[in-house]
């Protein structure tokens, strides 16, 4: 593969040292060399990416059905509580509340390590796309489906366990789904955390090497092999699941 | 100390800075949504058509947007575009680029969901009823998919604005970015971080917060109509 720059060639010097690029002009062809001797710190990268999203996506799951429970069963005080946390989570963007995290917090005494801030600040987001999720799937769960239940006697647990989730689960996966990937392209950010993940280890070769071109077509790269997988995934269960609608389908 | 530290805030212009910071974000914002928009509708349209290749074309770019995270897509525009074309975007000219061509994608696929969650039997009844096919679009199918459509391009909207946020990363000066130098100027009150910070929260919420609100009262006020 090869890139020509065509006749911009005079100016480039000074745009590159504008941006932040410290390596000189660069040779026009793709450095295949540079790409291999760099592969594992991609590859170091993107478990970084991929552990902590998904620390992230699994507290954002739990935090956002407790949330999403508190509000279906209308449990005073702490419905309310959760409904505030939603709104605040829903309408501030992760990367305000990370730096409010990791350089706000620690001078008000609470000091927290990037890797904390990380999974917390991911959890603090993810946790109210989450709820949001899941309410759309127990809203569409017929009212009468809880009602039969509690007739026959089962416990709250029981009924949310047994009847009210598989059923909120099938019509909540995309939206689910949707946020899993959401979240995991959301830990690009944690780069300011200082945190050496996909972005960060391109972000540093790009600063350093120069070689911009191969940097970020390896970034490209890395977010694909993480997420097309889950993005297939996805798709595939949304197909099976297109079918587990039960009960009262409103019938067009 | 804690008084210290929040008065800060209102020494000198520090609030207009920051206000002005948020101003060129949602400058970005207001720029991008109406692109996205404009755009988005003929997004959808092309999803809908007849053509394999528009169709194809269309899924591959939202793929791509789905799947790419806007970070990644704002460096190539920023510094890969300078690398490759010899374009030297300014910052707030390729955040405009990358998330205009993330929100029509979006905005697309809204467009197309709402229209075709509309059910046959309006369009058919329509036809039965003798209206023309221009009549049926004006009359029938445009009016519900404006009102399933409205509440979820707000919706959209906010998303947009909150993701300008990440300009600061292609070195714009935006909100956080005048809070750092804020900060940097007041490093002697140690809690200065801390109330600017959690005014650039607040901010982003006081802004986004209205508009999340219109967008679900609308939702449940045409939910039955």
């Amino acid at each position: 593969m090869c890139f020509t720059f065509s006749e911009k060639k005079s100016n480039i010097d000074s745009i590159f040292a504008e941006k932040g690029n410290f390596g000189g002009r660069e040779d026009e062809r793709m450095d295949w060399a540079f790409i291999a001797g760099h592969v594992p710190d991609y590859v170091g990268g993107a478990w970084v990416t991929l552990r902590f999203g998904l620390y992230g996506v699994g507290c954002s799951l739990v935090l956002g059905l407790i949330c999403c429970l508190l509000r279906y069963f209308r449990i005073p005080v702490l419905r309310s509580i959760a409904h505030a946390y939603i709104e605040l989570a829903r309408n501030t963007p992760l990367l305000v509340q990370l730096f409010f995290l990791y350089a706000g917090l620690p001078r008000m005494g609470i000091r927290l390590s990037a890797e904390a801030c990380a999974v917390i600040g991911l959890t603090f987001l993810g946790g109210a796309y989450m709820s949001e999720a899941f309410r759309s799937g127990l809203e569409s769960v017929d009212k009468t489906q809880r009602e039969a239940g509690e007739c026959l006697g089962l416990t709250r647990g029981q009924n949310i366990r047994y009847v009210l989730l598989p059923q909120a689960l099938a019509t909540a996966a995309p939206a689910l789904f949707a946020n899993v990937i959401f979240l995991i392209k959301e830990t690009s950010m944690f780069s300011v955390l200082a945190m050496m993940d996909l972005m960060n280890v391109a972000d540093t070769l790009r600063t350093s090497g120069g070689r911009t071109i191969e940097v970020l077509f390896m970034l490209i790269v890395a977010y694909l092999a993480l997420l097309l997988p889950v993005s297939l995934a996805a798709t595939f269960t949304e197909r099976r699941l297109r079918y587990a609608g039960f009960g009262n389908q409103h019938s067009v | 100390m804690q008084d210290l530290g929040i008065s800060i805030l209102f020494r000198g212009i520090n609030f207009q800075r920051l206000l002005l910071g948020l101003w060129v974000t949602l400058r970005i914002a207001l720029i991008t949504i109406g692109i996205s928009v404009a755009l988005g509708l003929l997004f959808g349209l092309a999803m809908m058509s007849r053509s394999r290749t528009a169709r194809g074309v269309c899924r591959l770019w939202l793929e791509t947007v789905r799947i790419m995270p806007q970070l990644v897509l704002l460096y190539l525009v920023y510094f890969g575009f300078a690398r490759l074309f010899g374009w030297d975007l300014e910052g707030e000219l390729s955040a405009i680029i990358v998330f205009s061509f993330w929100g029509t994608a979006e905005m697309g696929d809204l467009f197309r969901g709402a229209l075709t969650s509309i059910p046959r039997h309006q369009r058919e009844s329509a036809a039965a009823l003798g209206l023309t096919r221009s009549q049926i679009n004006r009359y029938i199918l445009l009016p519900q998919t404006a009102r399933r459509l409205l509440p979820q391009t707000i919706n959209l909207s906010t998303r947009i604005i909150k993701t300008t946020a990440l300009v600061k990363m292609i070195n714009v000066t935006e909100v956080l970015k005048v809070g750092q130098q804020i900060i940097g100027q007041f490093y002697r009150e140690p809690s200065a971080a801390f109330w600017v910070y959690g005014t650039v929260f607040l901010l982003y919420f006081l802004v986004c917060w209205p508009i999340s609100l219109a967008a679900s009262r609308l939702e449940r006020k045409w939910e039955n109509a």
